[in-house]
């Protein structure tokens, strides 16, 4: 899919994902060793973003399983379609039960669900498996035959092995541990904080209507309130909307008031928008 | 900011994702080291890599080593940072040990061999240069002063004087020695003024001055202290380094050794600790409500199958939220231990349906609601306990006799049936009564009494240590590091 490292950072770039060198390398290492690609950070730092990203890249289905706790085999993998099944013993005329049982128990009574989805298409896919950490343990138990193998055991019909791996993007937001087991058949790649440069790269993607230099202080701003100890440390997205939010207001230059009057668009708590105010010495709130 | 041009030096490229000349030549120097490109050096080093990691604890398969080794297969030796990353993806499975990782690959892959070439550079010099790379804020630049700062001024043992190439009879590099004669800190106001004079004062982001070139300073640290251990590792061996001077991850280190700063590293993961602890424990309350019938229920469901029961009704269980009681040692020599178990304790508080803490040294006092506020601000938390509460009489070592004695007679109605408690201490009562009769009767009163002690296992009786002798009362548990502490915490814990 991807000839360097460098190819892929261009490409992503090219569909408004400004990847670091560290989720660049991982990917192309992820798309040439055929292996799942586990991405761990916190939120907003476009974890999901990025699945999509490549599925775009590389003009690919994206398909998509969203867990929660309590998604089980038949929202994940297959289920049969009983109700039809149904339909159709009931409508059947004189056949033996040995042909009616085939029949019902054919790729036309199968409602596939993402993980098959993926599996079973011919064309390129992505497949994302989006906050894994959300699932229970015995989810996890059922990824590791589809991510290990690419294949899929259905008792009625035997097994489906991928014609074509998909490539698989798992993300966690380290909500719970996941099992070792499947941690061992993934790459891992932690997507942190973006550095100084990257990010006033994004926000200017993002945002092209922000001054050269408001855009470096939003940057800063954000830095440093990463460095204080805070219960919710601002992520991509929060610089993001901020910026978007100093455009709004018409602000050309950061000052106390400017500050102090959309503080909270960046910290969702009390105790942190008053610690901020107090380190970043914005007179009383 | 902008970065200047990449230094012509061959050995200091360091920018991620350039593929320029300086590349190609820091390509040659790899290649030079992992045994002149070929294929078997490569392997050796990365097994041996893939070993001194293991010896850190890190659990890798030969399926992973294998995939590591595809992974320098798939991205060549051109460019170090994205081989660090490569291989950091197909050897790492969290964060928690990438920092044990960095500086182990910065052993077996290191920037360079031996010292830089242009090693003339003298104090004065190098604190001018320092200076401009700091408040140009360029990662390359100060990577290769670092190399020249330990070179020039880190070198230690016989060899001290020699400036370029040096003698082999010199012992080693110190990168404490180099950051105590080249003193960086004290750059921070000319830095400041440099910075202001180029951008001017830029308005409300200046105030961010002064914390931002404090963190590049600390970056600048660090790397001296590893080119410091690279230039020691090639003289004695990078297996021997890799062993004794990488610094364990923060959930690994030892709470009775840890300094400040990893204190202060270990109170940021209690939040997350606080939440895997959580919900592990709803897991082991799921599983535990499984099982008996509610045989009423079950019937009364089965007068619309026509009395058939179809479908059974498991008895839900009330959820009996177990009261907690912890007391903690706060004096000196286990004090971070206990700050932080309490800390994980508070952050843990909606598990429970009562979480009482005590301190004491030698007198004991309530502090659950200073454990409250304490969250909202985890250093101050120490010197607040000390501070507010009433824990030492007319001396100030610890007695573990008298304080337990004390919370037996004061506070004994705080212990009901259903509450657990968790002592915290190292047990060594100073030649004191260690009042064993207290500790009985508090055992007696509580549904489980648990012992956390921080001292390793082999010291416990050594001294004045009275731990046996609690340990025969009550479960006595080693608990060294927040890695013990969170698998003890699991186990323990009441559901």
């Amino acid at each position: 899919m991807f000839t360097s490292v460098d190819d892929v950072s261009a490409r992503l770039a090219e569909t408004g994902y400004l990847a670091s060198p560290a989720v660049a390398t991982t990917v192309f290492l992820a798309d040439r060793l055929g292996k799942p690609l586990l991405v761990e950070g916190p939120a907003g730092v476009g974890k999901t973003e990025l699945a999509k990203a490549v599925a775009a890249v590389a003009d690919a289905r994206l398909v998509r399983l969203q867990c929660y706790e309590g998604v089980d085999e038949s929202r994940a993998l297959y289920e049969w379609n009983h109700a039809k099944q149904l339909l159709r013993i009931s409508a059947g005329r004189d056949e033996s039960w040995d042909e009616a049982r085939t029949d019902i128990f054919s790729e036309e009574f199968l409602l596939t669900r993402p993980l098959l989805t993926a599996i079973r298409g011919d064309e390129p896919t992505v497949l994302l498996i989006d906050e894994t950490d959300k699932a229970d343990v015995e989810m996890e138990g059922l990824l590791l035959e589809v991510l290990s193998d690419f294949q899929v055991t259905v008792p009625e019909l035997g097994t489906i092995t991928a014609t074509r791996r998909p490539f698989v993007v798992l993300t966690s937001n380290a909500g719970r541990e996941l099992s070792e087991a499947l941690r061992r058949r993934c790459l891992f790649l932690h997507i942190g904080f973006p550095d100084e440069e990257l990010e006033r790269r994004i926000v200017r993607l993002k945002v092209p209507g922000l001054s050269e230099a408001l855009t470096a202080s939003v940057v800063r701003v954000i830095g440093a309130l990463r460095a204080m100890d805070l219960r919710k440390v601002p992520s991509v997205a929060e610089t993001v909307d901020w910026a978007r939010t100093l455009l709004a207001l018409g602000a050309d230059t950061l000052d106390e008031q400017v500050v102090r009057d959309s503080l909270g668009v960046i910290l969702k708590h009390q105790d942190d928008i008053l610690k901020a105010a107090a380190k970043l010495d914005l007179d009383a709130l | 900011m902008t970065t200047p041009p990449t230094p012509a030096t061959p050995s200091t490229a360091d920018t991620a994702g350039a593929a320029d000349t300086a590349d190609l030549a820091d390509s040659a120097d790899l290649a030079d080291t992992a045994g002149a490109a070929d294929t078997a050096g490569v392997a050796e080093r990365l097994t041996s890599l893939v070993a001194a990691l293991r010896a850190h604890g890190l659990r890798i398969g030969t399926g992973e080593t294998v995939d590591a080794a595809r992974a320098v297969e798939a991205l060549g030796l051109a460019d170090r940072e994205l081989l660090r990353e490569g291989l950091a993806a197909t050897l790492l499975h969290d964060l928690g040990r990438r920092r044990v990782f960095d500086q182990v690959f910065d052993l077996y892959f290191p920037r360079r061999v031996g010292g830089p070439e242009d090693a003339s550079s003298d104090r004065d010099d190098l604190r001018d240069r320092l200076a401009e790379a700091l408040a140009a804020g360029d990662r390359a630049l100060l990577a290769m002063l670092a190399a020249e700062a330990v070179d020039a001024l880190g070198r230690y043992g016989t060899g001290a004087q020699g400036g370029d190439g040096g003698g082999p009879g010199g012992d080693g590099w110190s990168s404490y020695q180099t950051l105590d004669r080249l003193r960086p800190q004290t750059l921070l106001a000319r830095v400041r003024t440099s910075v202001r004079e180029r951008d001017g004062a830029t308005g409300f982001a200046d105030r961010l001055l002064d914390d931002e070139i404090r963190r590049r300073i600390e970056a600048f640290r660090t790397l001296v202290a590893a080119e410091a251990r690279r230039r020691v590792a090639e003289r004695r061996g990078a297996e021997e380094i890799a062993r004794r001077a990488v610094a364990p991850s923060a959930d690994r280190v030892d709470f009775l050794y840890a300094g400040r700063d990893r204190l202060a590293e270990l109170r940021r993961t209690v939040q997350p600790l606080a939440r895997k602890l959580a919900t592990r424990l709803a897991a082991r309350r799921r599983r535990a409500a499984r099982g008996s019938i509610d045989l009423r229920r079950t019937l009364r469901g089965s007068l619309s199958t026509g009395g058939v029961p179809m479908k059974p009704v498991l008895r839900r269980r009330r959820p009996a939220r177990p009261e907690l009681v912890l007391l903690c040692d706060v004096s000196g020599s286990v004090a971070g231990f206990s700050d932080f178990t309490m800390l994980l304790v508070q952050a843990l508080h909606d598990q429970f349906s009562k979480v009482r803490v005590f301190a004491f040294v030698n007198r004991l006092d309530e502090i659950t609601p200073l454990l409250v506020h304490g969250t909202a601000d985890p250093e101050g938390l120490g010197a607040r306990i000390r501070s507010e509460a009433t824990l030492t009489a007319w001396h100030g070592s610890s007695d573990y006799g008298v304080a337990l004695g004390e919370f037996a007679e004061r506070h004994a109605d705080s212990v009901g049936p259903r509450a657990t408690v968790f002592v915290l201490g190292d047990a060594r009562t100073n030649m004191a009564d260690p009042n064993l009769p207290a500790v009985r009767r508090i055992a007696a009163r509580a549904r489980r009494v648990y012992w956390l002690n921080p001292e390793p296992r082999a010291q416990w009786g050594t001294g004045d240590s009275a731990a046996p002798a609690y340990a025969g009362l009550v479960e006595m548990h080693e608990c060294r590091t927040a890695h013990q502490l969170s698998a003890l915490v699991a186990r323990l814990l009441p559901v």
